[in-house]
């Protein structure tokens, strides 16, 4: 290949992202879908999520394995296209397709070069998934066959069997504690897809993010394009709020060399303004990675694991606050006892005031980090867009965490992380 | 108001690896090399330190002591106290880790760009200056062993890649896991990463790769401030250390609790040794494309959809490693199908390309994937750096990127038929089977959620 002088204006021509959280527009699609748009030329990518209300906290009553199934077959096939040709026309195009399912939300993810000949088409095709999904009957069986075995595997191992027994623990029979078995699958039948469907994947639960290379107008066609054909309902229904379990404690045998322990409960809805003394707290707690608390104890001090971490996960409605980690089966106790002394210790005097300057100073410096590319633009902005946040909360970001105290950190932990639900649920171990 | 290149696009497109001077480089007297590429697309860089030492330089008896001394690098030298490398790299705002393969031994900071030459200051100090004390050695090699249950040990599929490479070499060191036998940690000492370190930590087998928001020059000029001090040693001989010629077909099988069975198939095959002149690796490349490298390729349409005889099928094949090559075929069968009647199937797709080739719209196919993948790539600094330093560390230069793809690009039907004639024989294969065990009692509650407090 020949240098080409076209290509060193094009380098030149790179539009360098602004040093501040890039600019967020918003607008509502005629179709009702909200669609959130960060223009960027910088390279010739275009990415596109839609999100729907449509999680597996949606599923109907006694139809756990629903949402997921649902968006497995979502995609192949559509009107006028079986799987292969949907398959082989992304990858004709160079196209990549991704998505998928957890509590509150299905995502359906599109990225796809700028350019017209291969923009156009990928788009259509995403347009037609979305908006004309066939459920083949016999693609649907094959599915749920492979979606059966994939349960029946992940519950030989432990770190499934100790996540399922930890959000069981924490829910009980709220939507968030309820598990796709691989006899709830197997029950599953294609009329429960095309309902689940028809029920969750309209534009009224759809938010729609498109970062990348193109201008507003363009957007604004694609948004209506991709969200007109839409089903039309009512909006998503809330997910009820979640009761707080008693403290508890459960050991289920596995035959693993290590055990794999877990300790949590539910803390953190997304919106909540605790979120920011949480974050600066849990930094020093077991989210700071190499310079936490946890690590340092449990992991430099004495070697009991590998890996060991604490975090919040906030959804619509109160998502966890989770310990993990695993040892050498011996250890099992040993290690509870360092973890359940740490975190006493640090819900009665929080972190030191050099711990909450170390950890504000790594999360309002590494900001950027968190914005470098379009793929993680795309993850933070859909976030914003599924979950009603403020569109200036990036901009805000690194002021609010400035402005945290220690008091709002003590504060905030006592609100949300109360011992008296705090559930504990070790796989393996002796 | 955004500028627009729009109109550029279509002619860049081909042309979207470098041929500018960017990515830069320039090597210190010392031999450190220091490698350049400037994307200014954020206010961040991406910082990494590769070290040409892998689990394939060590010896029976120390296995893992390579990724042993990676974990031993944050545990601090005379000037920064153990633990405070990671402090200096968190207070600055970055995210640090490292990661060791059998080839190298690699270091990486991302950061934002104004925090770079203090990364370079860190990584310079424990290039040369490592403490390496008995008393944090002892609580390592802890840590070291529990990564190797969480991994290797209670991951039935692990468990089978690490057999199986144990038998597809047998004498080189490939046959050896990264993270080592279990007994060999248990007997390691610290004397052993010593002997490690100060082998192969040197500049002279060392390279810098910058990716991010930089300038080339000023990126030299601290290279030259903090590593050019360092000196230069002689390395321990390289033996070759070449494994010889199969002469039959090898099969295995690991017991392991699971539920679905797996069958790995292994083929020797060559791999990149000259860049221009080699078509092989190439055309297995495009083959390994061809059968699984997106959901439209065979081994989705054919084994998963069409005939039902496999859950997952996968084909993998890396051309650009410092020994030999291998090409595995691997898959779950369905429910119902045994792992014979899926090796079958594996082994059946290999026959139809032997006898029928491979269509060209499906080498187009392939070929549109790799194009547009060139693009998304320019998405993650972090990806542009890793894909610079694995091939450096291979001894392929950076600047044979844009070539490898040519190659790629200009590879035909024929010669992917003609690979599959001259490599795909049982002579050349080791066949590795997970058999699952039912778990000892079905995971049952030792007690039930008893109240605490």
């Amino acid at each position: 290949m020949k240098p080409s002088p076209l290509l060193a204006l094009f380098l030149l021509l790179v539009v360098q992202l602004a040093q501040a959280a890039p600019r967020i527009e918003s607008w509502q699609a005629p179709s009702g879908a909200r669609v959130f748009f960060v223009e960027n030329h910088a390279l010739p990518i275009i990415d596109v999520q839609a999100d729907f209300a449509a999680g597996t906290a949606h599923e109907a009553a006694g139809k756990a394995g629903s949402a997921q199934l649902t968006r497995a077959v979502l995609d192949l096939g559509v009107a006028g296209m079986d799987e292969t040709q949907i398959a082989n026309r992304i990858a004709d195009l160079g196209a990549k397709l991704s998505g998928g399912v957890d509590m509150d939300r299905a995502s359906v993810s599109l990225r796809t070069l700028a350019m017209p000949d291969k923009r156009e088409p990928a788009l259509d095709l995403l347009r037609a998934i979305l908006s004309t999904p066939q459920f083949p009957g016999e693609v649907f069986e094959r599915e749920k066959a492979r979606s059966v075995a994939a349960i029946k595997e992940a519950l030989t191992r432990p770190d499934t069997i100790a996540s399922r027994a930890f959000w069981t623990a924490m829910y009980a029979t709220h939507p968030y504690g309820s598990h796709a078995t691989p006899e709830s699958v197997g029950a599953l039948v294609r009329s429960d897809a095309l309902a689940f469907y028809h029920a969750n994947y309209t534009a009224q639960r759809c938010t729609l993010t498109i970062i990348g290379d193109l201008t507003r107008a363009q957007a604004e066609q694609v948004a209506e394009r991709l969200t007109s054909d839409l089903p039309v309902g009512p909006p998503a229904a809330s997910i009820p709020v979640p009761q707080l379990p008693a403290a508890g404690e459960q050991r289920l045998a596995h035959p693993a060399a290590q055990a794999h322990i877990l300790l949590g409960l539910p803390a953190l809805k997304r919106g909540d303004p605790d979120f920011f003394p949480l974050a600066v707290g849990n930094y020093t707690l077991g989210g700071g990675g190499f310079v936490s608390r946890l690590m340092k104890e449990v992991r430099d001090k004495r070697g009991l694991a590998y890996s060991v971490s604490s975090y919040f996960q906030p959804l619509a409605q109160l998502g966890p606050f989770q310990i993990g980690m695993q040892t050498k089966k011996t250890q099992t106790d040993q290690a509870l006892m360092v973890t359940r002394e740490l975190l006493a210790t640090f819900l009665a005097q929080g972190p030191s005031a050099s711990e909450v300057q170390a950890a504000k100073q790594n999360l309002i410096g590494s900001f950027p980090l968190r914005l470098d590319s379009n793929r993680k633009l795309l993850d933070n902005v859909a976030m914003i867009g599924f979950y009603g946040l403020p569109l200036d909360y990036l901009d805000n970001y690194p002021e609010r965490i400035e402005q945290v105290t220690l008091d709002d950190i003590k504060a905030a932990f006592a609100r949300h992380v109360r011992l008296e639900h705090l559930v504990t649920v070790v796989v393996g171990g002796e | 108001m955004p500028i627009s290149h729009a109109r550029l696009i279509p002619l860049c497109l081909v042309l979207a690896a470098p041929v500018l001077a960017n990515p830069y480089e320039h090597q210190l007297p010392n031999g450190l090399r220091v490698i350049v590429k400037e994307d200014r697309r954020a206010p961040t860089a991406v910082h990494m330190v590769w070290y040409r030492a892998g689990s394939m330089d060590e010896h029976n008896g120390t296995t893992g002591v390579a990724h042993v001394l990676e974990h031993m690098m944050f545990k601090g030298t005379p000037s920064v106290g153990a633990g405070e490398f990671n402090r200096r790299v968190a207070a600055a705002g970055g995210r640090d880790n490292a990661f060791t393969s059998r080839d190298y031994t690699a270091y990486f900071q991302q950061v934002p760009k104004q925090k770079l030459p203090e990364m370079m200051q860190l990584e310079a100090d424990r290039m040369r200056h490592l403490t390496l004390a008995d008393d944090e050695f002892a609580q390592e090699i802890k840590v070291v062993m529990e990564e190797r249950r969480l991994r290797t040990d209670d991951q039935p599929q692990s468990l089978l890649s690490e057999q199986l490479l144990a038998t597809t070499f047998q004498a080189h060191p490939y046959r050896v896991p990264i993270i080592g036998w279990m007994n060999d940690l248990e007997n390691m000492t610290a004397a052993d990463a010593r002997v490690w370190y100060d082998s192969w930590y040197v500049p002279n087998n060392a390279y810098l790769v910058v990716v991010g928001d930089v300038e080339h020059r000023a990126v030299f000029a601290l290279a030259e401030k903090y590593y050019g001090v360092l000196a230069a040693r002689p390395l321990p001989a390289r033996k070759p250390q070449q494994e010889p010629v199969q002469a039959g077909l090898r099969r295995l099988a690991v017991k392991a609790p699971a539920e679905l069975p797996i069958v790995m198939m292994a083929y020797k095959v060559p791999v990149v040794r000259n860049v221009a002149d080699d078509v092989d690796p190439y055309a297995l490349q495009m083959l390994a494309a061809v059968l699984a490298g997106h959901e439209a390729a065979r081994f989705s349409t054919n084994l998963v959809r069409k005939q039902r005889l496999a859950d997952e099928a996968a084909a993998s094949y890396s051309p650009t490693v410092r020994g030999p090559g291998v090409f595995y075929l691997y898959g779950t069968p369905s429910e119902g199908k045994t792992r014979a009647e899926l090796e079958a199937g594996l082994r059946a797709e290999l026959a139809e390309i032997r006898q029928n080739g491979v269509a060209v719209e499906e080498l187009e196919r392939a070929k549109a994937q790799l194009i547009a993948g060139q693009i998304y790539k320019l998405d993650s600094m972090f990806s542009q750096a890793l894909e610079i330093g694995q091939l450096e560390a291979v001894g392929i230069p950076h600047t044979q990127q844009q070539r490898i793809i040519d190659k790629l690009q200009a590879v035909t039907a024929e010669q992917v038929q003609a690979v599959v004639t001259k490599y795909f024989h049982d002579e050349q294969l080791t066949v590795a089977e997970l058999d699952p065990q039912p778990l000892p009692s079905a995971p049952r509650a030792r007690s039930s959620l008893a109240p605490r407090h």
